[in-house]
């Protein structure tokens, strides 16, 4: 454990948690957006948006999962001691932190029972960069259609023909964030 | 003042962590019942407990409070509810419908337009528009899986073959986005046509039932009906008697044992505002010629 495992948490988890989750409630809510969350500032890899998410919705009953060069010690000390969260394989996870290509394959994480389609992992990919632009989207949360720079449109046009099952995801680069739900219609641009 | 006795907003984080991240699943399928594990709250079932927990987990210190009571700002539970926050999270709180950012709901949606930058948050007694047809849990469950909802449609057939037309007049069912039928909580179904395509994001929150549910911004939301017995939404045929507002919902009130009634708007902002803007209705009207 280093000493930076016990820095960078929320400096007052009540407020900061809830301005964060705003942003990533809106966010998620309007996907094609980009909101800022700050007051985060876990270890490399992980960027503060991603931190952030962390901080604001994980703890000891949520799974989470590190894929790829996010599976560091250090990231792993960091969210223990801030969260609790238990790391855990890709099946078994709630979250999945980790850049494109580390997630991939995404058919390892859960999408749900027809039954219980909430249990679903959230997948939080760190993207190189995040604009409005790129791929199309549309559906609910949508006024006509939206624009976002996706690393890829086929697993997400594969994950919604599986509606209302089906992962949902955030993108993060740096302090900002995007909302990708699984109920989101994406066409190639 | 914020009472420092409790944390923000009343909940611990830890409860707050676990409905906000049920509240974003809502949103992720829009119209399915997420269960979540509901609190006891200090004020009974039925008074909102569920819409309580879903603001307390949405509010931030710069947020701007509503609250109602079908419309009505100034009822026991929306005056309780809005205190309940002045004391707990500090947030500042409002009247107007336009100067809010959220606003918790007891079976109204405001008359004056929603915005992008608000969220509107619905109490729910009974979230399973399904419950009255199937009491098992576990069979209801099922027929939201298979998409199973033909009851539904016997029940609203049966409504036309008693009554000759659909009874239904509030908690009317919807389907969201071509998929899950919901209940859109016992507003008035004259409210109906503004869940469709709103620009706020809406929450639902039943504390008893342990359930939360959500319509993102801009979603399809369509009130069941039939080809040959279309949806209506209905209100009174009156004028408002205060504000003279011919499009608002209205409440009828007794006023004197000789069975006189009056029609008022059940928005008071709404009919407030329109008073101070100088519109009159039949009873203002004749209280100034007297």
């Amino acid at each position: 454990m280093t000493p930076d495992t016990l820095t960078g948490g929320f400096a007052t988890p009540p407020t900061d948690s809830a301005r964060a989750f705003r942003a990533i409630l809106d966010a998620l809510a309007r996907p094609g957006t980009i909101r800022t969350v700050d007051g985060a500032e876990p270890p490399a890899p992980l960027s503060s948006a991603a931190g952030a998410v962390a901080l604001t919705l994980l703890d000891g009953t949520t799974p989470v999962h590190l894929a790829g060069d996010h599976d560091t010690q250090d990231l792993r000390d960091w969210l223990t001691f801030h969260t609790g969260a238990p790391l855990v394989a890709a099946a078994e996870a709630a979250f999945a932190f980790g850049t494109w290509d580390a997630l991939l394959p995404l058919d390892r994480f859960a999408i749900g029972t027809p039954e219980y389609p909430d249990r679903a992992a959230t997948l939080v990919i760190e993207m190189p960069n995040l604009h409005p632009e790129g791929a199309t989207l549309r559906g609910p949360g949508i006024k006509g259609s939206a624009y976002l720079s996706l690393p890829a449109t086929a697993p997400f046009i594969a994950n919604r023909s599986l509606f209302p099952l089906g992962f949902d995801a955030f993108l993060t680069c740096g302090n900002r964030i995007a909302g990708l739900p699984r109920s989101t219609i994406v066409r190639d641009a | 003042m914020t009472d420092q006795s409790y944390n923000f907003a009343y909940l611990d984080e830890q409860t707050k962590r676990m409905i906000r991240r049920a509240i974003l699943k809502g949103i992720a399928v829009p119209g399915y019942q997420v269960p979540f594990a509901s609190r006891e709250m200090p004020m009974p079932y039925g008074w909102g407990t569920g819409g309580v927990q879903v603001t307390a987990a949405c509010l931030t210190p710069e947020d701007r409070l509503k609250v109602i009571d079908q419309g009505a700002d100034d009822t026991t539970n929306a005056v309780s509810i809005r205190k309940f926050f002045q004391r707990t999270a500090g947030v500042a709180t409002t009247e107007a419908t336009a100067e809010a950012t959220l606003i918790q709901t007891r079976h109204r949606i405001p008359e004056h337009p929603l915005t992008e930058d608000q969220i509107l948050v619905y109490q729910v007694p009974i979230p399973e528009p399904l419950r009255f047809l199937e009491p098992r849990e576990t069979e209801t469950r099922k027929m939201h899986s298979l998409e199973e909802y033909g009851l539904m449609h016997v029940k609203l057939y049966e409504d036309i073959a008693r009554h000759g037309s659909i009874a239904t007049s509030y908690a009317y069912p919807v389907k969201v986005e071509g998929r899950y039928v919901m209940d859109p909580s016992p507003i008035p179904k004259f409210d109906n046509p503004k869940l469709g395509d709103c620009p706020a994001l809406q929450l639902f929150g039943a504390g008893r039932e342990q359930r939360i549910y959500a319509l993102p911004p801009h979603t399809q939301v369509v009130s069941l009906d039939f080809d040959d017995h279309p949806f209506q939404a209905t209100k009174a045929p009156h004028d408002c008697d205060l504000c003279g507002a011919s499009e608002s919902y209205l409440d009828e009130v007794i006023v004197d044992d000789a069975g006189n009634r009056m029609f008022v708007c059940s928005d008071t902002d709404f009919c407030r505002s329109r008073r101070e803007a100088g519109h009159a209705g039949r009873l203002t009207m004749q209280e100034a010629a007297e």
